[in-house]
């Protein structure tokens, strides 16, 4: 596979801002230095992996982990496999409703992980699979959930766009909804005086709800900590990006708000874009927006099977020639931090990690009916009772 | 203090308790000649000044309260009680409340408690609807109800849903308050009831409170509540005084949410009714007695959601007659619940009459005076429906 980065000659560094376009190749990252197995070593990004808006771009540098890039390799592993699981499970009739699967976005989520804290907080919209788990989540909770069974992440009741964990504010399957909510978020750490940053995500379709810009306005009046995150994956639904949005320059939408674009196909330059924001953010700068440039190899979800709105060719190009996946193993090969066998090694436990997930996932039990009437009102506060579908079913608490 | 000296109501509040504590759905009968409030004070809405909370008291001696104070007293007990607590909305800050319900809380309590916002409704509602998910207690203040309407995703999608969806594991306490339904003259736009619209919601508590009392009692048992509640306040009432008890003066004074109150005892026929039009089933009561001799008792909802049917019940197996009366729009209203409610129980077996349902009209509200008069229930509706009721 060629690097972009590689066959096109250089651009002359002086080219002015508006003709520069961000390159979202997944594998155009140099070492700066000699890989290390045991020290910390610095790679440099491809100068056009960031643009920016009334601020400078991050470093190219980016000093990284042989560790480090083995866990994003595994993690963006598992991730894929979880998706695909689903994917088969969601065909075998297993899963019902809605289900909307990250194949292709992996660096999005597994460098945002990456790139933050435990402490910090993330909030996004419908296709979230992948935040749950690394969220401190785990696959068997999140299939369990999309099978919707007692041991799912929500015990069944909130299915694929419902996921929750103390730091992952969901999964929220009203478009858009999710941003003033993660701004609020923000407000409630400002509010308390912790230094956490807050990751709230939206889409490139959603980037069009006027939601957004209410929580653009407030959190830029109040200097939030909140990262604006727009995970652009070029379509909203079947609309693309140039269709629904008339400037389709997502970092730069936010008015006053500065923004930086990035590369989402490479998770390293992900992960520099993720710090960056999170130092922005957490040294009282106020909000700051964030575009990854990504793409999403499926449909938009299992009744689409995406090829209407664009081409098979165009799927397959973005598949062979920009997938996360495949760009950080060629760079842990290319370093020698690890061998294509090693790597094997790990997509095969990947499999078996997913697969035994699964297994357990569909031992879980279904819910009963009792598990109907509980969480809807806070434990020990609900009414007397609540009714059922006619007169006599009702049920007490 | 004894037993025996406790006011009528802190015994309601005490015997609400503690039926609530066990769970029993006991009637509270509570016999209280109440005086009516003076309506029309709207203009009083305007000043800015006004007597300070607490201060207030009639010359014999017992205490009087305006809604607004009430109110009042109660955001800033509980911003006292609770670092976690916060009010956040259009004008609520350095303009005092467009209704000066928030008068004094920014001097008191700093910006970091008390928050103006842009005008940017469905923003700030998913705003302190995240403030809630992450662990605060907002106080979500709406100009009117009716400007809710932006961000009424965010009340039952974000607030009402979440605690479920998330199978019990993200909680969401916070209380979205402000003005619900008609004021005067101010058309259609500015004049709904929304108590159907979000009693009809499961994940959420509705509360609709008629006095000086309940507003203070139940705001504050609003804000302690770890689920979502929604506060609907009436901007005519503001001005209006209610006499008080000592108790409730008191910071801890809470009223249980979900259960009705009994504000005029009586044997002959039943009303049920909230916030303001609670008035004039009062008013209708006092009239049916001296005109009739009728014995009208008088339940004041408090809660639209939960909705104390028992006692609704309770009441109708006593006097066998029942009309509801509210001021929302007819169809799938909060009288249209209570009679399928009454359907659904023993209590139908009870009813000598057909319910009758006292209504605003089918029409959005009108701006004239002349029309408006047409598009309420008052006294007089209230008494047509009772003689109707009881073939007087």
């Amino acid at each position: 596979m060629a690097s972009l980065a590689r066959i096109r000659p250089r651009l002359p560094r002086k080219v002015p801002f508006a003709f520069r376009g961000l390159q979202t190749s997944a594998d155009s990252t140099q070492l700066a230095q000699d890989a290390s197995h045991s020290e910390p070593f610095t790679v440099r990004l491809h100068e056009d992996s960031f643009r920016s808006y009334r601020t400078e771009t991050p470093g190219l540098e980016v000093e990284v982990t042989k560790e480090s890039l083995l866990k994003m390799y595994k993690d963006m592993t598992s991730m894929r496999r979880m998706e695909m699981a689903a994917d088969a499970l969601y065909k075998q009739k297993l899963i019902r409703g809605f289900c909307h699967l990250a194949i292709g976005q992996e660096a999005v989520s597994v460098g945002l992980e990456a790139g933050i804290t435990p402490k910090d907080f993330v909030i996004t919209a419908y296709r979230c699979h992948p935040f749950a788990v690394l969220r401190g989540g785990s696959i068997k909770g999140v299939i369990a959930e999309l099978l919707g069974r007692v041991d799912g992440m929500s015990k069944g009741k909130g299915g694929s766009m419902h996921i929750f964990t103390k730091s992952f504010f969901g999964g929220n399957g009203i478009v858009g909804a999710q941003v003033p909510i993660g701004a609020g978020i923000a407000f409630a750490n400002q509010y308390s005086g912790k230094p956490v940053a807050t990751y709230a995500m939206y889409g490139d379709g959603a980037s069009n709800q006027g939601q957004v810009f209410e929580a653009y306005n407030m959190a830029k009046l109040w200097n939030l900590p909140c990262v604006f995150v727009c995970e652009n994956n070029k379509y909203g639904m079947g609309t693309s990006a140039e269709r629904s949005s008339s400037n389709t320059e997502y970092f730069t939408r936010g008015d006053k708000i500065p923004g930086i674009q990035c590369n989402g196909m490479d998770i390293i330059a992900v992960k520099k874009a993720v710090e960056y924001t999170r130092d922005w953010v957490t040294s009282g700068k106020g909000p700051i927006l964030l575009e990854f440039v990504t793409y999403r190899y499926g449909g938009h979800s299992m009744s689409d099977p995406g090829t209407t709105y664009r081409t098979r060719e165009e799927i397959q190009r973005m598949r062979s020639t920009q997938d996360p996946i495949r760009g950080l193993q060629r760079y842990i090969e290319e370093w020698g931090l690890a061998t294509e066998e090693e790597l094997k090694k790990f997509d095969k436990e990947a499999k078996i990690e997913v697969d035994k997930a699964v297994e357990e996932a569909k031992a879980s039990p279904f819910p009963s009916d009792k598990d109907l009437w509980s969480d809807i009102y806070y434990a020990g506060t609900e009414p007397a009772y609540m009714r059922g579908r006619e007169r006599e079913e009702v049920h007490y608490y | 203090m004894a037993p025996s000296k406790l006011s009528s109501v802190a015994k309601t509040a005490n015997l609400a308790a503690s039926a609530l504590k066990n769970g029993n759905g006991s009637v509270i009968p509570n016999a209280v000649a109440r005086s009516l409030p003076q309506a029309g004070q709207y203009q009083a809405l305007r000043t800015t000044g006004g007597s300070s909370v607490r201060s207030a008291s009639s010359a014999s001696g017992t205490k009087t309260m305006t809604v607004r104070d009430a109110l009042n007293s109660a955001i800033a007990e509980e911003l006292d009680r609770d670092d976690d607590v916060f009010l956040m909305g259009e004008e609520v800050a350095q303009y005092n409340g467009a209704y000066k319900v928030s008068r004094g809380l920014l001097d008191r309590f700093g910006e970091r408690r008390v928050v103006d916002t842009p005008i940017t409704e469905m923003g700030f509602t998913g705003l302190t609807v995240g403030a809630a998910l992450a662990g605060l207690k907002p106080i979500c203040e709406f100009m009117t109800f009716n400007f809710a309407m932006q961000s009424i995703d965010h009340i039952i999608n974000s607030a009402a849903k979440t605690y479920y969806m998330s199978g019990g594991k993200q909680p969401c306490n916070i209380t979205f308050r402000g003005p619900n339904g008609a004021a005067a003259g101010v058309a259609a736009q500015h004049s709904q009831c929304y108590a159907a619209w979000y009693g009809s919601i499961p994940g959420l508590k509705v509360l609709s409170p008629y006095s000086a009392e309940d507003y203070k009692g139940l705001f504050k048992a609003a804000v302690r509540d770890p689920n979502p509640v929604v506060f609907l306040e009436n901007e005519i009432a503001y001005g209006e005084s209610f006499e008080v008890s000592e108790e409730s003066l008191s910071s801890d004074f809470v009223l249980p949410i979900g259960k009705a109150k009994i504000e005029r005892e009586g044997t002959d026929i039943t009303m049920v009714s909230h916030t303001r039009n609670v008035m004039h089933c009062l008013e209708a009561a006092k009239l049916l007695e001296e005109q009739y001799g009728v014995k009208a008792e008088v339940i004041n909802l408090r809660s639209i959601k939960p909705l104390d049917v028992p006692t609704i019940v309770e009441s109708v197996k006593k006097t066998n007659h029942l009309i509801t009366v509210e001021a929302g729009f007819p169809a799938f209203g909060v009288g249209s619940e209570i009679c399928a409610q009454i359907m659904e129980s023993e209590a139908f077996d009870y009813l000598d009459a057909p319910v009758e349902r006292c209504t605003g009209c089918e029409v959005p509200t009108p701006y004239a005076k002349e029309l408006e008069d047409f598009a309420f229930p008052d006294t007089e509706i209230v008494m047509r429906a009772s003689r109707k009721v009881l073939s007087l």
